[in-house]
């Protein structure tokens, strides 16, 4: 299915002056596309020059549309010398080959340039024009459809769900090849943008061809990552879930975006269960490496390919060796052929959306996790008939004794987590996801998801109606509550829960604690609000090489697990709250030190029991002094407890009715935190346990370690009054957001200069940075109160031997205040009033505002008598005489959001993925304002090319904006740095929602849009 | 442990107007977080020494991100990096271009050149504005200058296109220009009472009246000039010589001065200083007109009308409206001389005298 792709040319402005003598510039442009290049004519000694090109036509595969991206070079002519090149910019061109994404690409595009940034804008047009071709072994995937939202789309419905797509691609990084050592950094950095950009190109392409297979589709919750190797070379790779999208008819749209009316549900659920009164620890969460056994089978063939795999964690302390080491002989027998594809991916039951659609989840069994220790070593690089200028390959097309690859080491991972998920009874990972830390050669990857129980009529072809007909999934378990039934069996027991029934339905059983990596099911009943819960943890490690530092990273992983699940669930506790959602565990590594960034959203599920309190026990009885400390401390707590209570407004009703002059259990019979395992006292009982719940929890205090744990507990700063946080896609417990919106990304990096850190001085260092974020954020955004961080992702990395870099991207959202209780009174709000002027309203072009100022489209007033007719205020009437074009602004507003929707919008078209990639150095590093300087600036850069981007595409948002990577390096000596930056999202096209009535009918909105939604602002 | 790197961006700009403000007049960033912190800010969402630190470093290099665009205003509506609303990048650039008015009473008139902004650490040290708030100000100024030296058509309306001030802004800066462009002289002892509006609505004044694009539409249909609103109408002034013959010729001295005293008699408790002084204050105003040719004369033109006319009348303790009533009849008495041919210029130079004298004539 060849195409014909079409470019046009229009005009810059703001060009920099490339003739110091003249002040001016004579550029021209050229376009490039595969291996054919055209030229526009010199457009001499202007800044603004205006082209107005022909048509420049490119007869191309499908395959080459799909892989390359337009590349647009401006130069300034020189007639002596070389053409000075001025920037650049890559044209991803995917959107326009789906009939029902972006029909033409046109506006102003930021003419990048890797050393000196944007220089300058240009505007140009995009067309392609596709032959239809039903080519059965055709090697493209047009009209595919890539979201990176992590949900079904809304406007669609999800007629069926295929499964789990994953991808990657490899090839050599150019920044290492020898020709680095020859030619210019900027050469460099465009050899590695543009062959970034081709990677990605092929690699959604292949997972094109896989959804194809599977007969799908659309890829729902894209994500695409870089694993930039080093020497070893890079590495992108990709997973996502494959489905049979419909489009919904406008009607139908409302029924699924809106919240369902599930009222916080009352139940008067009293009677805890009789079981479970030993519960160590049960809150489903399962993590696992392999076990220490394998690591010493592994190190015979620790040769070449080094490859650890961590001891297995059970973190209830109970379950036996998990998953016993696995040889990796069969792993060859795991390297698919293409063929198989389709009947492989039963294989892995994964699926990367966080949230779904009603009744399609039917139990969560926990958290699955798995990770493993790698050494790096060169990608061989089979010498194959690549005729493209550059090479890439594909492991799972090389079949041929190949050594163990970057595919093998990701299967065996999922391997690892399908076992975990069937230990817990399910047959099915949902809010899977896979990442990567690097370090010199040692990798960390690690998998994670939640175990589930899907409804099995979601895999079934074309039997399902999701929009309208939930009646027909005659499920025993409310929905409401039926998630959190246990999905393993109540007798074998993957690991000691203590289990309940039901607090809502009371028909089944529960366990006390969840945890998951999803978002919060809508319909599920919570009290209260939840909260933003963060572990943090640093470990010390010697410095070490290959073999040796492997090894010590991979004993050291389930210490840093085990810690950081201890932290997550006291500081639930603390909160009085029973789940965990959205959890993401980071482990970073570095040279001398290992980071842990547990993050989730705390939340009381109605349907669960009520937590219990947190008790203080000593080691040392007899010592009075230490008594009296334990009784201050566990006040504190008690406090702290009762004020977080208040502040989340976590008040279920049947708190009361019992534990009320029950007997407080012996503490050894109670659920314990094993910080060591010495005995705790029997004083302990004397101490006023406010909290009479049998479940209490005990903290026993043996050590200094333990003090400052509790103390590291006690110091996490609840957020400000007007502000709620969370790292979901909303806030358990808030429904009705206004539009007031504010995306933003913040970056901070520590340098350690005290070498003599302690484990627990570096925590202390590593909490301090993560809280100090956050209260910046509440600063800098308290205009918006009340507001709510809605999907705080923090990502940290040790980028070099004592720094500490930990980077965020979140949204703030204002809602409204006194309406929080009330689910229902969402629709009703008139969301335009509650506006504040300094919020961007909704689609508004930036012009609408000043155009008394800029009153004259000046560029098209002739210098004529006619002016002579516009009277002055002063009675003069003259007019202007200038040849300067300064019109009203042109620069759409583009919102964008990492959720995936825009609260009191909706959206009409999906426009396509942004998927874009940066590479920015400098060389004048002090003269840029140091390297906060540098990278402030970069981050705007990234920010305005998205933007440009998605304006062009004739969109006003970008939702499940991520920024996947954020790699800093500097040298402050030389006066340099570089920096990496690859960011995703969906381009859409939303309405307000007031709007939606009269734009329903609408089919194509193209570029009109925003002049349409003008009218609203 | 030190922080080596603190950014935060957001999608739409964050601004905070205290810290531009502070920004722009020139504080430190140390200076800045003091100032803020003794406003209270620590008290706002819980916020810590370092919160703030922190706060104001991202804003400060936000601002000289934006600083360059602010150098053109209408490129910060066209520019893509940074998403501010309308109403924002109106309050940026009118805050940017806003002054002092210590700062400009100092150069006002001085040639915008590299010698006055040697001087501007002087200046910065008399009116307590800091160096850099000078500087900024300074190239403001220059900045708006260069631009519209070298336009044709209204000068205001230039400056409020190419600078998107408000009316008011930009009716100041034409001011600023046009003062500079003519180098009055302002800064004497004598003129130190004069505030800048005095200058500015003096100077509006000159601009609507006598300069060459004060004539009218009808004369200039294709004829578009350079500087026409910043260069005195040279064809006017040397008209003005004409005037002369108030003064020389007696009879018609002699005759205006009746007809003013008469119309004058009894209305004002002034008038027999009035009277007195007829001839001298009428001199001094006329021998003003016939001496603007000159070039020196014109940067003079403030003074002189200090020094022959305000300051006599003052010591005469003149009230404001005595002053009204009696140029009023002067200028208007002269319309009854038959024998005077020159009306029309005798107005035109009337009417610009009377309006400056009359925003001049206070304490």
């Amino acid at each position: 299915m060849p195409g014909k792709l079409k470019a046009k040319i229009v005009a810059g402005r703001h060009l920099p002056v490339m003739d110091r003598a003249s002040d001016l510039t004579d550029a021209f442009v050229e376009v490039k596309f595969g291996n054919t290049t055209f030229k526009t004519d010199v457009y001499p000694k202007s800044l603004n020059p205006q082209w107005n090109s022909e048509w420049f036509k490119f007869e191309v595969d499908d395959e080459d549309l799909q892989d390359e991206p337009l590349q647009i070079t401006v130069l300034d002519h020189d007639t002596y010398s070389a053409n000075d090149a001025i920037g650049k910019v890559y044209i991803d061109i995917d959107p326009l080959l789906c009939t029902e994404a972006a029909s033409i690409i046109s506006g102003w595009f930021p003419i990048y340039d890797t050393i000196h940034g944007i220089r300058g804008e240009i505007n140009v047009l995009v067309k392609v024009e596709l032959f239809n071709d039903l080519n059965r072994f055709r090697q493209s995937s047009c009209g595919v459809k890539f979201f990176c939202t992590t949900s079904i789309p809304r406007g669609y419905r999800a007629a069926t769900v295929h499964g789990f797509l994953e991808e990657l691609v490899v090839n050599e990084d150019p920044e290492y090849q020898w020709i680095d050592r020859i030619r210019t950094p900027r050469a460099s950095n465009e050899a590695r943008q543009r062959l970034i950009s081709l990677m990605s190109g092929e690699l959604q392409r292949k997972i094109g061809l896989k959804v194809l297979e599977m007969g799908g589709n659309a890829v729902v919750g894209y994500l695409q990552c870089f694993d930039l190797e080093g020497e070893s070379g890079l590495v992108v790779r990709a997973i996502g879930t494959a489905c049979s999208l419909e489009k919904l008819s406008s009607g139908s749209i409302l029924n699924t975006h809106t919240h369902p009316n599930t009222a916080p549900a009352s139940n008067a659920c009293n009677s805890p269960s009789k079981d479970g009164k030993e519960s160590p620890l049960a809150h489903g969460c399962r993590s696992t490496h392999n076990s220490p056994v394998h690591s010493a089978c592994s190190a015979q063939r620790l040769s070449q390919n080094f490859s650890i795999s961590v001891p297995t964690l059970i973190f209830t302390g109970m379950g036996s060796g998990g998953s016993a080491g696995k040889e990796a002989g069969p792993l060859k027998t795991l390297l698919r052929q293409q063929t198989q594809t389709a009947l492989e991916q039963r294989e892995f039951p994964f699926f990367t959306l966080t949230s779904f659609p009603p009744a399609f989840l039917l139990h969560v069994g926990g958290v699955v996790n798995a990770r493993s220790v790698k050494l790096l070593d060169r990608i061989h690089n089979p010498a194959l008939g690549n005729t493209r200028s550059y090479k890439l390959l594909d492991w799972n097309s090389v079949t041929a004794d190949e050594p163990e690859t970057r595919d093998a080491w990701w299967e065996e991972i999922r391997q690892e987590i399908k076992s975990h998920a069937k230990a817990l009874g399910c047959h099915a990972v949902v809010g899977y996801s896979e990442s990567t830390s690097i370090c010199e050669e040692v990798c960390i990857l690690s998998a994670s998801g939640t175990a589930a129980i899907l409804n099995p009529r979601y895999m079934r072809e074309g039997c399902l109606d999701i929009g309208s007909t939930d009646h027909r999934f005659e499920e025993p378990s409310p929905p409401t509550c039926g998630f959190c039934h246990i999905p393993y069996d109540e007798l074998n027991m993957p690991f000691p829960a203590q289990l309940t029934y039901c607090y809502h339905c009371r028909r089944q059983k529960v366990p006390d604690v969840l945890f998951t990596t999803i978002d919060l099911p809508a319909e599920a009943a919570v009290t209260g609000k939840g909260c933003l819960i963060q572990a943090r943890l640093c470990r010390l490690k010697k410095k070490a090489q290959g073999e040796v530092n492997a090894t010590a990273i991979s004993n050291l992983l389930p210490f840093m697990e085990y810690e950081l699940h201890t932290q997550l669930m006291n500081k639930l506790k603390l909160r009085s709250m029973n789940a965990l959602f959205g959890l993401r565990i980071q482990i970073s590594v570095g040279e001398n030190m290992l980071l842990g960034l547990a993050s989730a959203t705390g939340v009381y599920l109605t349907a669960l029991p009520a937590p219990g309190g947190i008790q203080i026990a000593g080691k040392t009885p007899g010592d009075p002094s230490n008594e009296q400390h334990l009784l201050t401390i566990q006040k504190r707590i008690n406090e702290a407890t009762a004020k977080n209570k208040e502040l989340y407004q976590i008040n279920p009703p049947e708190l009361t009715e019992e534990g009320v002059g029950s007997p407080i259990p012996e503490p050894r019979q109670r659920s314990r935190l094993f910080r060591s395992h010495s005995e705790s006292s029997d004083e302990i009982s004397e101490l006023d346990l406010s909290h009479g719940k049998k479940d209490a929890f005990v903290l026993e205090i043996d050590d200094t370690d333990a003090v400052e744990d509790i103390h590291s507990l006690l110091t996490d700063a609840n957020p400000p009054r007007g502000f709620y946080s969370c790292n979901t896609e909303t806030m358990p417990g808030i429904y009705n957001w206004t539009s007031g919106i504010q995306m933003f990304t913040s970056v901070r990096i520590l340098r350690l200069n005290n070498t003599n850190l302690t484990n627990q001085g570096l925590n202390k260092i590593f909490t301090d940075l993560c809280e100090n974020l956050l209260k910046s954020f509440y600063f800098k955004l308290r205009s918006m109160i009340p507001c709510c961080l809605c999907h705080l992702n923090f990502t940290v990395a040790v980028p070099e031997e004592e720094l500490i870099q930990v980077a965020v991207t979140a949204v703030a959202m204002t809602f409204d205040k006194d309406q929080t209780q009330e689910k229902l009174a969402e629709k009703l709000i008139p969301k335009g009033g509650s506006d504040t002027d300094e919020q961007l309203q909704f689609p508004m072009e930036l012009c609408a505002d000043s155009s008394t100022i800029n009153s004259q489209p000046s560029s098209k007033i002739s210098v004529s008598s006619l002016e002579h007719s516009s009277p002055l205020p002063d009675g003069r009437s003259r007019s202007l005489r200038s040849s300067r074009s300064f019109g009203g602004s042109t620069v759409t507003v583009v919102k964008m959001t990492p959720l995936s929707f825009l609260p009191g919008t909706r959206i009409i078209k999906y426009l396509g993925i942004i998927n874009m990639f940066f590479i920015r150095e400098t060389t004048s590093l002090r003269e840029e304002g140091g390297v906060s300087g540098f990278l402030h600036s970069f981050i705007a850069e990234v920010f305005a090319m998205v933007r440009a981007h998605v304006a062009a595409l004739g969109g006003n948002a970008v939702v499940s904006y991520s920024m996947q990577d954020c790699v800093l390096m500097e040298n402050p000596n030389k006066n340099q740095a570089q920096c990496l930056i690859n960011v995703s999202g969906d381009a859409v096209i939303c309405v307000r929602e007031s709007d939606q009535d009269s734009l329903a009918s609408t089919t194509t909105i193209g570029h009109s849009c925003s002049s349409t939604t003008d009218v609203t602002t | 442990m030190s922080v080596e790197l603190d950014v935060f961006v957001g999608n739409t700009t964050i601004m905070d107007e205290e810290v531009y403000q502070l920004w722009l007049d020139g504080y430190t960033v140390i200076d800045a977080v003091k100032v803020r912190r003794e406003g209270g800010v620590l008290d706002e969402c819980e916020a810590n020494a370092d919160v703030v630190l922190s706060d104001t470093m991202d804003q400060y290099r936000t601002f000289q991100m934006c600083e360059r665009l602010l150098h053109s205003p209408p490129k910060l509506a066209n520019q893509l990096l940074f998403q501010i609303t309308p109403h924002r990048q109106t309050i940026l650039i009118e805050r940017y271009y806003a002054f002092d008015d210590a700062f400009v009473r100092e150069v006002l008139g001085k040639k915008l050149s590299k010698g006055t902004k040697k001087d501007l650490d002087d200046i910065s040290a008399k009116t307590t504005v800091t160096l850099k708030s000078c500087r900024r100000q300074f190239d403001n100024f220059k900045r708006v200058f260069k631009v519209v030296e070298e336009l044709k058509g209204p000068l205001v309306e230039n400056i409020r296109h190419h600078f998107l001030l408000s009316d008011k802004l930009a009716k100041d800066y034409a001011a600023i220009v046009f003062f500079a462009n003519n180098r009055f002289e302002t800064g004497k002892r004598k003129l130190q009472y004069l505030t800048f509006q005095d200058f500015a609505i003096c100077a509006g004044q000159l601009i609507n009246n006598w300069t060459v694009g004060a004539v009218g539409p009808d004369s200039f249909v294709d004829n578009m000039v350079e500087d026409m609103d910043v260069d005195l109408d040279k064809e006017f002034l040397q008209e003005l010589k004409e005037l002369k013959i108030l003064i020389t010729d007696k009879d018609l001295l002699d005759q205006h001065k009746s007809l003013v005293c008469t119309a004058l008699r009894g209305k004002t408790k002034a008038f027999n200083e009035m009277e007195a002084n007829f001839k001298n204050l009428s001199r001094g105003l006329v021998n003003i007109a016939a001496k603007l040719t000159n070039t020196k004369d014109v940067r003079d033109f403030f003074i002189d009308l200090v020094e022959k006319f305000i300051e006599p009348c003052r010591s005469d303790r003149w009230t404001a409206a005595d002053m009204k009533l009696y140029l009023t009849h002067y200028t208007n008495s002269v319309h009854i001389l038959d024998t005077f041919k020159h009306q029309v210029v005798w107005d035109r130079y009337m009417g610009v005298i009377k309006s400056c004298i009359f925003k001049m004539y206070h304490d």
